[in-house]
């Protein structure tokens, strides 16, 4: 009896350790070794995939399709405003908005999807769709797509980096849960801070105001004085505790860090991408790409422009040129565009028809019947442009795609198995792949963007 | 018969024992190796006989019964997710009445904190939440929530609670009840039946190994609920509607209401079938109803539930202990649904008193109650531990919709009624989105991130370096000791011990920092000790 007992310990022991070291090395991670959920939840495809990372520039609030990349110069002054002047770009045949003459050198290295459609106007439910190409009401709420990279991409072997694999500047998405019913280890870590400033404080990481030497010294003491972890070392939970602190510790005071350091950037450099808070997002990103972060999303706010939308739209659009034209441009020179993918856009574009009334002073609303995306990289084709609009920009004419199959395309180029799934908190079956859940219908897809991929 | 005589009687009888096992070469026989830890534990109520019981069957020793300091953060913790004060602190620690832990328990649930922090619970199971994917708008989940927290202080029985949850009508905003039929982005009979049935049965219906007409027949109860807007912005009436569409099996015919255990009711055209649920659900003699909510409480007090996950109640999922189950169920019915009946019973047991420190046999038991559960704060308690200590605010807000809506400063976390309203920091503690009913929705596992937060960010930084602890505690400070002291009872609720005390001393009076510099490190290292962030 006594032996059977032992037994059964033995066997409860090793389902605790393995459950606290899964829990652990995932743990809203820095460090990611060891059991891994992705192995269980469907597997890579065996081809090498051609796109590594991703970089996110989410615009929400909804940037305006008519002032961006999809210009209707015809369609009169109560849709164009003053932005009536659409420039060339180098790709004979595609012009964009006139506050975007730096992009416009660049029109080879990427492709605007100007076919985006899902028909919704609500800022929460719009960004739903978008950033986790379902639905809502599946009675699920499924996680975005930064959460989905992360869990296939995000660990070794894929992945062995020492950041977090899922990392948003500087602040969480909002308006939407990331990691939707996958626990909570699968949400971003914010950096916080100000990369324009100096230094730049990265919550957790580098902190602004405690000198490396008193880190050291409040270490010693915490590890001193800690009795309760000394004589709870019994407790999976104390033990996962301080192995996280472990663990943070290597990146408070190691080399993992330096990812976050902009000064190491040249001047030069660092005035390419512009002086402002955007701009030095995009500088951060791109470093975090060449230390393989898998997902990057740059939380790119203040695009809800109801009033006084062209006002909003001079400040805005012109250091979006410059910060995103240097990102294209300097992951080309460093040979990390064909594998980082880079999409722009928001919840939904912007009315194209203009409110000049009080108390609009010229803006747009909402507008979910058409919208435009920006991709490039990680095998998207550039100097390509699929789907079209009609003369004022309201609907779809030609090419239609939904937020499902761009995120579809995505998950392709990443090598994430179509049949690949989720791990869900009580078990129930639940595809990465919106086609594979079967969820879309034929009339609301315009399938996999096969044109630039 | 002499003492002598029987010791000599005694230790023949073994040896002649030991002799026959020898001979016919069996194990000797199960020491009662562990008979001194269950003669230690102490009994206070019918839970601990119980409790004792199957510890004992299963020869795992209970832990030793945890000091008063262990308990007074634990159950103030655990009743009002809120940690003592130091004052509070002393004076309890200083009480020499052997009756203070009842005394305390009785003034923990009688406190407003008790209302606010289960109404916080109260509101991830009940979805309280303006936005996605509730959709309740705020005014609407201000008012549900207000209501929730008004039953709670007024301890209005849980038969009481419920029934009106489930049968109220009315607009949304001035009848809040109602809003239990509004917290979902589907409102189709099913996914209301299975809402009912996963809160106030612990049943999940898709997965308990029900018929699919089973599952009909409990959505067939709220095919007659009906909803309509008024003049009002986003005000909506939820009323019985005779005219609503019953549902239909495969073969095209309608089904009618039937519960789990019975035959189907035959309901009037003219009576709303959720009051017939109602009277079904909330009676004594339903079989999940009491059951369900008792095991509950345990849960959520004791870490784990009598059957676990509470959520999960199908009949395979064998309770720890079924006597202990039925015996807190027919308390409550016997209690006429008095809730803090049930609180005070597992509060007082020496069963959630004992220590979080295993012994030797007791440190593998993951699925009893041999010793408490340690488990980690709640993403709002722990906000708000740090706030009090270092008297300090937090900013909470929500984008959705617009205007946006932003909290004062002084709002403490566990008091946030709308679930759209959060922030950064809450999130990445775990606090539950409040997209589902299931308690594992909640997630308090601690990660790096989260250490890391509380190890190196500005924020946290901010708070001890500028909020009123540390300036108070250096200006105010009788003499060190006192400000070591005081550090202690503020940040864990009890007096350091001797070599704690020798060691912040030391640290204190370093001349190679400033005073306050070396109080601020103190403070911080308190706050980072796994003591801190962990119940116990």
């Amino acid at each position: 009896m006594a032996k059977r007992k032992n037994r059964t310990y033995l066997k409860k022991k090793i389902t605790r350790k393995s459950f606290f070291k899964s829990v652990l090395y995932g743990a809203g991670g820095i460090i990611f070794t060891g059991l891994l959920d992705s192995k269980a939840f469907g597997q890579l495809l065996e081809n090498k995939p051609k796109a590594k990372s991703v970089i996110q520039i989410w615009m929400w609030g909804g940037p305006p399709h008519l002032d961006t990349f999809d210009p209707k110069p015809d369609a009169g002054k109560d849709y164009c405003g003053p932005l009536n002047r659409p420039i060339d770009t180098n790709v004979p045949g595609i012009k964009i908005g006139q506050l975007l003459p730096l992009l416009a050198k660049q029109a080879d290295k990427y492709s605007l999807l100007r076919g985006m459609t899902h028909g919704n106007t609500g800022h929460e439910t719009a960004a739903y769709m978008v950033q986790t190409g379902r639905k809502p009401g599946e009675g699920l709420v499924y996680p975005g797509m930064g959460a989905v990279v992360s869990l296939f991409r995000g660990q070794p072997p894929e992945y062995k980096g020492a950041l977090p694999p899922y990392i948003t500047v500087t602040t969480p998405q909002g308006r939407f849960s990331e990691c939707g019913f996958m626990a909570s280890k699968y949400k971003p870590f914010s950096t916080g801070g100000d990369p324009s400033r100096e230094p730049f404080a990265v919550e957790g990481i580098v902190s602004e105001t405690v000198s490396e030497e008193r880190q050291k010294t409040r270490k010693e003491f915490l590890k001193n004085i800690d009795s309760f972890t000394r004589s709870m070392m019994e407790d999976p939970l104390v033990k996962v505790i301080e192995s996280c602190q472990e663990q943070a510790y290597s990146m408070i005071l190691g080399e993992a860090r330096r990812g976050f350091l902009l000064n190491e950037e040249t001047k030069e450099t660092r005035d390419l991408y512009g002086r402002n808070r955007f701009g030095q997002s995009c500088l951060l990103a791109k470093r975090l790409v060449e230390r393989g972060v898998p997902y990057i999303t740059i939380n790119y706010g203040g695009w809800d422009t109801h009033k006084r939308h062209f006002e909003a739209m001079n400040q805005k659009l012109p250091e979006f040129d410059k910060a995103l034209s240097a990102l294209i441009q300097d992951l080309t020179d460093k040979k990390l565009l064909d594998s980082t993918i880079v999409i722009c856009g928001g919840e939904f574009g912007r009315t194209p028809r203009i409110s000049w009334e009080d108390p609009w002073y010229g803006g747009r609303s909402h507008y979910g019947k058409a919208f435009s995306y920006f991709v490039a990289g990680g095998g998207f084709k550039g100097g390509q442009v699929v789907g079209k609009t009609d003369g004022t920009g309201e609907n779809v004419i030609e090419r239609p795609i939904y937020p499902w199959d761009l995120i579809v395309s995505m998950y392709e180029l990443l090598g994430i198995d179509k049949n690949a799934k989720l791990p869900h908190p009580q078990g129930l079956t639940a595809y990465a792949n919106p086609y594979t859940a079967g969820v879309i219908s034929a009339k609301e897809t315009g399938g996999m963007l096969k044109e630039i991929m | 018969m002499s003492l002598k005589n029987f010791e000599f009687k005694a230790v023949i009888a073994v040896l002649a024992v030991f002799g026959v096992l020898f001979a016919i070469g069996a194990e000797p026989p199960e020491q009662p190796k562990y008979q001194k830890y269950f003669d230690n534990f102490k009994q206070n109520n019918k839970i601990d006989e119980l409790v004792l019981n199957v510890l004992k069957s299963r020869d795992i020793p209970p832990s030793e019964t945890c000091p008063d300091d262990v308990f007074l953060r634990r159950a103030c913790l655990d009743l009002t997710g809120t940690i003592p004060t130091s004052q509070e602190a002393r004076n309890f620690l200083g009480d020499k009445d052997p009756k203070k832990r009842a005394k305390l328990i009785d003034r923990l649930l009688s406190k407003n904190e008790f209302a606010v922090y289960w109404s916080m619970k109260w509101g991830d199971l009940l979805r309280i939440k303006a936005e996605f994917p509730s959709n309740l708008w705020p005014n609407a989940a201000q008012a549900y929530a207000r209501m929730v927290k008004d039953r709670i202080q007024n301890n209005t029985p849980y038969d009481k609670f419920v029934r009106e949850l489930l049968t109220t009508s009315g607009s949304n905003f001035r009848d809040p009840a109602v809003n239990f039929y509004r917290a979902f982005q589907e409102r189709s009979p099913q996914l209301l039946a299975e809402n009912a049935v996963q809160n106030f049965m612990g049943l999940r219906l898709a997965e308990s190994g029900l018929t699919e007409n089973q599952i009909l027949g409990m959505a067939a109860f709220f095919t007659k609920v009906g909803y309509k807007g008024t003049e009002e912005w986003k005000e909506e009436i939820i009323f019985f509607n005779p005219a609503g569409k019953p549902l239909t099996d495969k073969e095209g015919k309608p089904v009618l209401p039937t519960p789990l255990n019975g035959k189907a009711f035959e309901i009037p055209a003219d009576t709303d079938p959720r009051l017939v649920f109602a009277d079904w659900l909330t009676s004594p003699k339903n079989p999940w109803f009491a059951r369900n909510i008792v095991n509950r409480v345990w849960y959520w007090l004791m870490g784990r539930g009598i059957v676990h996950e509470p959520d999960d109640m199908r009949a395979e999922n064998a309770p720890w202990s079924s006597e202990l189950l039925k015996y807190l169920e027919n308390e409550l019915i016997a209690q006429n649904f008095d809730l803090k009946h049930i609180y005070r019973l597992i509060l007082n047991s020496n069963t959630y008193q004992l220590s979080a420190k295993s012994n030797e046999g007791n440190d593998e038991d993951e699925d009893g109650f041999s010793h408490y559960r340690v488990r980690r704060l709640e993403a709002e308690v722990i906000i708000d531990a740090i706030c009090q200590i270092t008297g300090t605010g937090e900013s909470y807000q929500s984008a959705i919709p617009e205007p946006f809506t932003f909290l004062p400063n002084n709002q403490r976390a566990i008091d946030i009624a709308d679930g759209s309203i959060t922030s950064p920091v809450l999130e990445m503690f775990g606090k539950p989105p409040r997209n589902t009913s299931f308690e594992s929705e909640r997630n308090s596992v601690p990660s790096v991130t989260q250490v890391q937060h509380l190890l190196n960010s500005s924020s946290i930084e901010r708070k001890i370096v500028n909020g009123r602890l540390i300036q108070q505690l250096i200006s105010q400070r009788k003499n060190d000791v006192n400000l070591v002291d005081e550090l202690y009872l503020r940040i864990l609720s009890r007096f350091p011990t001797e070599e704690e005390k020798k060691l912040a001393l030391a640290y204190l009076t370093d001349t190679k920092r400033r005073a306050n510099e070396s109080a601020t490190d103190i403070a911080w290292a308190l706050i980072n000790t796994s003591e801190f962030i962990l119940k116990h």
